[in-house]
């Protein structure tokens, strides 16, 4: 909401600096988005009169005109505005002179731009005529005739006379950000109104007495009748005859383009100046139009064709709000007039409409037509019925101050049940309750009176009635605020609750901290990647059309296709993460997400509320020269030790199609299975165009939230010494370490303590097809020293039983 | 015999003195002391004499060997050490190469900016809760007090998946959660993701992420809302970060707040980060709304709240500078490896 300060200077007194006003409004609530102080990038722009035109010698499109700047000779100045005229007044800058700019075809440049003399085709030009556009008018703002050419100032001026002062362009423009519950701020008088309760002042409301009213009635002319009183509260017509359309004066202009609205004409200024000063949109109708002299409100037919006056054909449904005369519709109502009825340059009399619409039909109707107005967008919020006879008034007051036109006596007003204000009881210590300290009645009063409500004692309560702009307040609590609000929030003290409450940590937050330590210590970077993807990315891990992942849970407004559904496995993200980073030379990397994926099938304990089944998923990938599949796997067999999630069964899976048949496994713990790793798939990394391979995982972390064990618990240190065999095997490839590993632990029994396997070699060394690997065995008894040969012989059982079941050949050390 | 003893050390002594390394030294002691050395040939050689002689020379050449002896070991003993000290000279390395490592992995930027504002919250009594990404539209708006015409619930602004189920907005109905499912006392924080129908620029993000906090109990009030914020900014933000409240609107919250922090660039001078004002907003807050705790069954004359809620990344580009959005999410190493 721009208001500009000379405005709201016409309702209510404004004693203080600037900023000393801003900082209170806003600590007040009003809070402010910027404030622009429109002079300060002018300097030294004058009001010039043309005196001659000549053509430019040396080009078509260029006038040299000798313009009277109040200096004994004229100044030479060369311009290709089409518009210029002898005797015309236009802004003028000179050799020196700062306008707030930009420049035609060039960007806006913070505190203006200087201008300099020069040349234009070989002739002197001594400074330049300006349009609205260098004087730092928006181009939504400019009048459509100086669109496309200088501005020719309206009136007579003093030649050489200072453009900023003489025309007030220095107006400061504060943009205040009304909050949807204040929709009464969205005008001049609102915005007085709080200003005028935070500096404790008055707020005078505009005139709207007519000195000069014809005899006429404007009911003679008119008649109103409201079909649908529960989608129009208010109609209020009121008829000015003898109109002569024409520019508005500059002051009302200014105003008008100040808050951000472009200037018309004055019939559809002053309706626009009224809006803005009120919040009430106001219609004319041209009444040689209103057939029957008969204004009726009632809902569209069902397929009615309309064309509105942007000179577009809609068509309406049955529960659309029209006004309608005595043949057909005339407007939409709230939402826009029809192309028939509008002001002409040749309109003589007109209905001035101030109604109140029903704030959900007009944001229906706007809604189902695609069509927002600046009076639909009003409606919607809601306005104050009480509003709509003032409005009319002063719509009324101005036409006749600016002399374009004759009003009528009396108003049409049908206003079935006025809005009655509705007084709410409080309670002072609700109030201290709330918000930390006491305050006396006199102080809650004072603060109340100063936004013009009135209070009264009742029953140790305050009864409050607020004006009725103040749809906002309805409850007790609502009060509360306006009085903290107006006591200031910063004049509330410190404190800290006295509860005494522990923050606890939820096992879940435990194991998922704990996870991410350990990936860390792994070097495994966390990332983090949006929840909504495209149903094609899992395509390009190859999984197929029935595969579980592909029922989505689906968006019905995405931003687009690459957004439009939860995501039910985290590697596609992943893979596309390490893609930009191979894209930007990044050589190796670790990465991993534990993130939520979303299972369209309910479930269990939200089934009742119809919401998807989000499970946590962690996904790990690696990728460069030192990794494969082992590190991976290392890296997960870390994590999920430190969780004590185990003993881990990692078996072999070949049907996996986003992974290497022959390197892929299923990780699973006591027969639940958690995930699967493995080398992607050669065909994925090639779609996703990964020059080298990437190592991935994905784990169903809720179940590992099932399978952790984060008890520890002390176990005697070993009081008897160990005793340590180390052998290799040589063994086909079919041979499994994990086959022989089993068939170890089998054979030695309860005496033995660990197997770990510390070498695996191909080569030279070993015939071709086989391998050695190394185990290092350690026995140990709880309650006694080992003999050497008990051991001896537990020791040649497992290598007699891995010969036979094997053909482990032993290897010499 | 005596004299040729004589003659012997004294040979054996301008050898031993020209000896220049452990070998040369070994090999003395084997010629004058080994079992065919000359000292040994000599003391072998006293059996011919007579007792008298034999003991005179005998006590001479046992003093001569053991003189040789300590000398002999003397020496070598120093070759030894010099040869210990050239070995390890050998074995020299240039210090300034680099050190080997696994360096660690870094946490995401977001995962750091919410662990730090669970941490102060954490400190002040707060529990975390958590709550689904994909929630009711009752949740997200209806028992939010949120007006059934609110422009938030527009689809221009708000992700369906139906009709009633939404991608939540804000973390918020955790709040909704909790009030239905715990008695107060309650003290809360809600981290998690957020969705809105934002187009990703440098300041928006389709999703983006929320810290909420609730706390209910009897006798809160908004000066104690006032107390915890405050806190939490000067943790956050040192303990010169001044804070200020202004008055806002939320529908879920009656009082509303908006609280800025002073700019911790300039002090609060103005500059560039806080477009000149010397404050920067940081999160919305208030007291819990009577109707919202009505929702959880809530004795709103017994019980008062208050209620925040922050963004995550605004936090975490206002802390470390980070000057678009969209970086969070693209997952460049490089990114993420600078907040190791």
């Amino acid at each position: 909401m721009l208001v500009p300060v000379s405005w709201l200077k016409a309702y209510t007194e404004l004693d203080v600096p600037m900023d000393v006003f801003c900082e209170r409004m806003v600590m007040s609530g009003s809070n402010i988005e910027a404030v622009e102080e429109k002079g300060a990038e002018f300097e030294n722009v004058r009001i010039g009169r043309v005196l001659r035109v000549e053509p430019h010698p040396n080009a078509d499109r260029l006038v040299v005109v000798y313009v009277d700047v109040g200096t004994d000779e004229p100044v030479q100045i060369c311009t290709g505005a089409p518009n210029v005229v002898e005797g015309a007044f236009v802004p003028v800058a000179l050799d020196g002179s700062r306008i707030p700019g930009p420049l035609h075809g060039q960007e806006k440049v913070e505190g203006g731009v200087v201008l300099k003399a020069g040349e234009l085709r070989g002739v002197l030009s001594n400074g330049m005529l300006c349009d609205f556009s260098e004087l730092g008018f928006a181009d939504s703002v400019i009048p459509v005739k100086y669109r496309d050419g200088i501005w020719i100032i309206d009136g007579e001026y003093e030649p050489g006379s200072d453009l900023v002062k003489t025309l007030g362009l220095d107006e400061t423009v504060i943009e205040f950000e009304i909050t949807p519950n204040r929709p009464d701020c969205l005008s001049m008088v609102g915005m007085a109104r709080e200003a005028a309760a935070v500096f404790g002042h008055r707020l005078r409301m505009p005139e709207t007495d007519c000195v000069r009213v014809s005899d006429e009635l404007s009911s003679d002319h008119i008649k109103i009748s409201i079909e649908n009183p529960e989608l129009c509260r208010r109609y209020a017509g009121r008829v000015v005859k003898d109109v002569r359309i024409g520019a508005s004066p500059w002051w009302l202009q200014h105003r008008l383009m100040s808050a951000g609205m472009r200037p018309i004409n004055n019939i559809v200024d002053i309706t626009n100046y009224v809006m803005l000063e009120y919040g009430q949109p106001i219609h004319a109708f041209d009444l040689r139009h209103i057939r029957g002299g008969e204004i009726r409100v009632s809902t569209a037919a069902n397929g009615e064709k309309f064309t509105t006056l942007d000179g577009q054909e809609r068509t309406m449904t049955g529960d659309m709000l029209m006004i309608r005369d005595a043949e057909g519709s005339i407007a939409i109502a709230g939402v826009m007039g029809g192309l028939d009825s509008e002001i002409r340059s040749d309109t003589s009399t007109i209905l001035v409409e101030s109604a109140n619409f029903s704030g959900d039909s007009v944001r229906q109707t706007s809604k189902k037509l695609g069509l927002r107005t600046e009076a639909s967008s009003r409606f919607e919020k809601g306005i104050d019925p009480n509003l709509a006879g003032q409005a009319c008034d002063r719509v009324c007051h101005l036409i006749e101050q600016l002399g374009a036109g004759t009003v009528l006596s009396g108003t049409v007003d049908v206003y079935p049940s006025p809005r009655l204000p509705v007084p709410c009881d409080i309670r002072p210590e609700r109030i201290a309750r709330i918000i930390g300290i006491d305050l006396s009645e006199e102080e809650i009063e004072s603060y109340l009176n100063a936004l013009e409500m009135t209070t009264e004692h009742a029953d140790g309560k305050l009864r409050v009635t607020p004006p009725t702009v103040r749809q906002d307040l309805t409850a007790e609590i609502d009060y509360v605020e306006e009085v903290a609000r107006m006591h200031g929030y910063d004049r509330l003290p410190m404190t800290m609750p006295k509860s005494n409450v522990e923050s606890l940590r939820t096992q879940r937050q435990m194991i998922r901290d704990e996870a991410k330590t350990v990936l860390a210590g792994q070097g495994v970077n966390e990332i983090q990647t949006y929840s909504f993807v495209s149903p094609k990315s899992v395509d390009r891990i190859g999984l197929a059309p029935e595969d579980p992942a592909k029922r989505f849970v689906q968006l019905l407004n995405p931003l687009g296709e690459d957004t439009s559904v939860m995501r039910t496995v985290l590697l596609p993200n992943m893979l596309d993460v390490f893609v930009r980073n191979t894209s930007r030379s990044v050589e190796a990397m670790r990465a991993y997400e534990l993130g939520n994926t979303f299972l369209s099938e309910a479930s269990a304990e939200a089934s009742d509320s119809g919401l998807p089944c989000e499970r946590e998923s962690l996904c790990i990938a690696v990728f460069g020269e030192d990794e494969s599949f082992f590190t991976l796997k290392g890296i997960i067999e870390q994590v999920l030790a430190v969780l004590g999630v185990g003993p881990l069964d990692f078996e072999a899976e070949s049907r996996a199609a986003a992974y290497h048949p022959g390197r892929c496994a299923r990780i699973s713990c006591g027969g639940k299975l958690l995930g699967l790793m493995g080398q992607v798939n050669p065909a994925v990394q090639e779609t996703y165009d990964l020059a080298r391979p990437v190592y991935a995982a994905e784990l169903s972390f809720e179940d590992v939230y099932c399978l952790v064990d984060l008890e520890k618990k002390y176990r005697p240190l070993p009081k008897y010494p160990a005793m340590k065999r180390d052998f290799a095997l040589v063994v086909t490839e079919e041979v499994r370490v994990a086959d022989i590993e089993r068939e170890i632990r089998a054979q030695a029994g309860e005496l033995l303590e660990s197997v770990q396997l510390f070498d695996i070699y191909r080569g030279g060394q070993v015939p071709k097809g086989s391998k050695s690997i190394a185990f290092s065995l350690t026995y140990r008894a709880g309650d006694r020293t080992l003999k050497e040969a008990e051991v001896n012989e537990i020791n040649e059982r497992v290598l007699t039983a891995l010969k036979q079941k094997h053909r482990a050949v032993l290897r010499e050390m | 015999m005596i004299e040729k003893l004589k003659q012997t050390m004294e040979q054996a002594g301008k050898e031993m003195d020209e000896a220049a390394s452990l070998a040369e030294a070994e090999a003395l002691r084997v010629r004058y002391l080994g079992k065919k050395g000359v000292v040994t040939e000599i003391l072998r050689g006293m059996g011919k004499l007579d007792p008298e002689e034999r003991k005179t020379l005998g006590q001479a050449a046992n003093a001569a060997r053991g003189e040789l002896e300590e000398r002999l070991n003397a020496k070598m003993e120093a070759f030894r050490l010099q040869e210990k000290q050239a070995g390890l000279a050998s074995q020299t390395i240039d210090v300034t190469e680099p050190g080997i490592a696994m360096p660690p992995g870094a946490r995401h930027v977001l995962s750091i900016a919410t662990d730090e504002i669970i941490r102060v919250f954490a400190g002040m009594g707060f529990s975390v809760s958590e709550g689904p990404e994909v929630d009711t539209v009752f949740n997200n708006f209806d028992a939010l007090n949120a007006p059934k015409n609110h422009p938030s619930r527009d689809m221009t602004d708000t992700f369906y998946i139906s009709d009633d189920v939404l991608l939540r907005t804000q973390t918020s109905p955790v709040q909704i959660r909790t009030l239905l499912s715990q008695k107060p006392p309650i003290k809360i924080i809600a981290p998690g993701r957020c969705f809105r129908c934002d187009t990703p620029d440098a300041t928006h993000s389709p999703m983006f992420q929320q810290v909420e906090g609730l706390a209910v109990d009897e006798g809160i009030a908004m000066s104690d809302l006032k107390g915890v914020l405050d806190r939490f900014a000067k943790s956050l933000f040192g303990s010169d970060a001044r804070t200020r409240f202004r008055p806002h609107h939320f529908p879920f919250t009656e009082p509303s707040a908006e609280m800025d922090v002073s700019c911790f660039k300039c002090g609060g001078a103005g500059c560039r980060v806080c477009k000149d004002t010397g404050w920067i907003e940081i999160l919305g807050c208030g007291m819990v709304h009577p109707n919202v705790l009505a929702v959880g069954g809530v004795d709103t004359e017994r019980y008062t709240g208050f209620a925040f809620g922050m963004g995550v990344e605004r936090i975490a580009m206002l802390k470390y500078e980070i000057d678009d959005i969209r970086l969070m999410y693209e997952n460049d190493i490089r990114f993420i490896r600078q907040f190791l």
